[in-house]
């Protein structure tokens, strides 16, 4: 009972931290949406990376590393650590640029008005709307699945992930970017000071980690998961093009563009890589190790079936099992509360999806300048609540796991939309006709990813690599053979 | 780009296929970290002074001129 109380604190003061920052609000459209493009250092660098961390980079890494092992590091957090960092000095710091010169407040405004576009940004937008859902159904369900976990069953799924759902949703509506940063430094910060802290309880509470590796590679049945041989090395390469997804997802796009200065970059570029770390480790390596946990019931019963199919099964709640059973009630409430705080990253989602709404579709098509700034952001503010009912009931039937999902939608997509923004921001000769050609063959291949057999690859690599090169390669050609948006504004943009 | 820095990037980016780590959990470093895995704890760890290079070497100084010299928004 003690942790179900922990998060539930937790829980309202997140929701007292969205109703603070809804009282600093000045209600127009750019504070609402960028909190006034005003965010400090420490709140930018901690609540980017708590943007982009989430239920994936916890319950989904750790439940990947009890059926793959160890590979799961190399696979998404050191090529994060490379790759993501790097986008965000190079392209980042450009977004953030163009956004404050010229006022833009979302890519697809950007995107217009580099190529002198209308409806191909509308349906940039409605591409970006349909690969960032999953990922905010991932926030959910994570929510769902650590309140009942944490709560031994007490509160279910159904009920865990309707309560995050409302509390994200409710700071979200008052607070906007504002309370969303707000709520995710904090996040963040906790989540970084108590993940270390479960790794060690947990290891002492399953006898030390160094018996467990002994004893997984005395097991044939369990050797390989501290190695990778059982893993492909092209679908390992594959996996580096993922995090090229971080600067294509409008919720990290969009959050560029809140930084008061561009050196504020800096201390992220820096520090991303050894956050990543602290976060990923531990949920790997707990995840490796939960296959000796044979005395929690849940897990044996998972270890069980592992052995009996050698197929992977549904893990996502890998780690919260490890924490109830290992982990003292008020320490496993901290870390819960904890857990929690990474899973509700789906907030900047929900956020970015209703800034999208309210400036590609709302503002664009006339309705601000009909009914105002208020009703602006009025609309975002409707826009968020069918937002997370949708993901919630969503949710309630997805049946993949959360690694799964966002891996084979939401990753792939957005990888492959990031030579988008590399054309906009670098290359004078692209055209909206090469950005149509990429966002068609986009869609075309994520809907076709829909209806693949899982594990679908292209010669030995994962379907995010012929994407992504698919779309540089149409990009490219296309833009070629049509002709350049007017000169005034290729100098306007290029006058760097 | 300084084609160095491109250079220094692909190789970094190449480190990362760690091929001869591929079928051997051992040594266990503190008796349980595989080296595979420690390979890529260090690969992110050495990703961050990358960074501090790169941050140094590599800043675009001229986008914040650019920004603050002709405001059109």
């Amino acid at each position: 009972m003690t942790p179900t109380l922990f998060v539930l604190a937790y829980l309202a003061i997140v929701l007292y931290i969205g109703i603070f920052a809804f009282r600093q609000s000045r209600g127009q459209a750019e504070d609402y949406f960028l909190a006034g493009r005003a965010l400090g250092p420490w709140v930018f660098v901690l609540s980017l990376f708590g943007t982009h961390m989430t239920a994936f980079a916890i319950l989904g890494s750790s439940g990947h590393a009890f059926n793959f092992g160890i590979v799961t590091f190399g696979l998404m957090a050191s090529s994060s650590a490379f790759v993501v960092p790097i986008c965000l000095l190079f392209l980042g710091t450009r977004l953030w640029a163009v956004g404050k010169k010229f006022g833009h407040i979302t890519p697809v405004q950007i995107f217009r008005d580099r190529w002198e576009c209308g409806h191909i940004g509308t349906l940039i937008f409605f591409l970006q709307a349909a690969l960032l859902v999953p990922y905010i159904v991932i926030g959910v369900m994570g929510g769902g699945t650590t309140l009942s976990v944490i709560s031994g069953g007490l509160i279910p799924f159904w009920a865990g992930g309707l309560l995050v759902a409302v509390v994200v949703m409710s700071y979200v509506f008052f607070g906007g970017m504002r309370g969303t940063a707000w709520v995710n430094a904090f996040q963040t910060a906790l989540f970084l000071t108590f993940g270390m802290i479960a790794v060690v309880v947990i290891g002492n509470g399953m006898g030390g980690f160094s018996s467990i590796a002994e004893r997984m590679l005395d097991d044939t049945k369990s050797a390989h998961l501290l190695t990778r041989e059982k893993f492909s090395p092209l679908a390992f390469l594959s996996y580096t093009f993922n995090p090229l997804s971080a600067i294509a997802f409008p919720h990290i796009a969009i959050f560029c563009l809140t930084a008061k200065k561009m050196t504020q970059f800096k201390k992220t570029v820096m520090l991303y890589p050894i956050c990543i770390l602290l976060i990923w480790l531990p949920c790997v390596c707990l995840g490796v190790f939960a296959n000796q946990a044979q005395e929690i019931p849940a897990l044996a019963a998972k270890i069980d079936l592992k052995a009996l199919t050698g197929r992977p099964v549904v893990a996502d709640d890998v780690m919260l099992q490890l924490l109830s059973h290992f982990a003292p009630e008020w320490l496993a409430g901290m870390l819960g509360a904890g857990i929690m705080a990474a899973v509700m990253a789906s907030d900047s989602q929900i956020l970015a999806l209703s800034t999208m709404f309210t400036e590609d579709i709302f503002a664009f098509y006339g309705a601000r300048d009909r009914f105002g700034q208020k009703a602006q952001v009025a609309t975002g503010r409707l826009f968020i609540v069918l937002v997370t009912a949708f993901a919630y009931f969503t949710a309630l039937n997805a049946k993949a796991s959360i690694f799964d999902l966002a891996i084979q939608f939401s990753f792939a997509g957005f990888s492959a939309m990031m030579p988008l923004y590399v054309g906009a921001l670098f290359w004078k000769g692209s055209t909206k006709w090469g950005a149509l050609a990429a966002t068609i063959w986009v869609a075309g291949c994520t809907l076709a990813l829909f209806f693949a057999p899982r594990g679908f690859t292209v010669f030995g690599l994962l379907p995010v690599v012929p994407m992504t090169l698919g779309s540089v390669f149409l990009l490219w050609f296309v833009s070629i053979l049509t002709p350049k948006p007017s000169a005034n504004t290729v100098t306007r943009y290029f006058s760097v | 780009m300084k084609i160095p820095i491109l250079l220094l990037l692909i190789f970094y980016y190449a480190l990362h296929q760690d091929f001869w780590n591929w079928t051997t959990a051992r040594p266990l470093i503190f008796g349980f970290i595989p080296i595979g895995l420690l390979y890529h704890a260090l690969y992110a760890a050495g990703a961050s002074l990358l960074m501090v290079f790169l941050v140094r070497w590599a800043w675009p100084e001229r986008l914040e001129a650019w920004v603050e010299k002709e405001p059109e928004a």
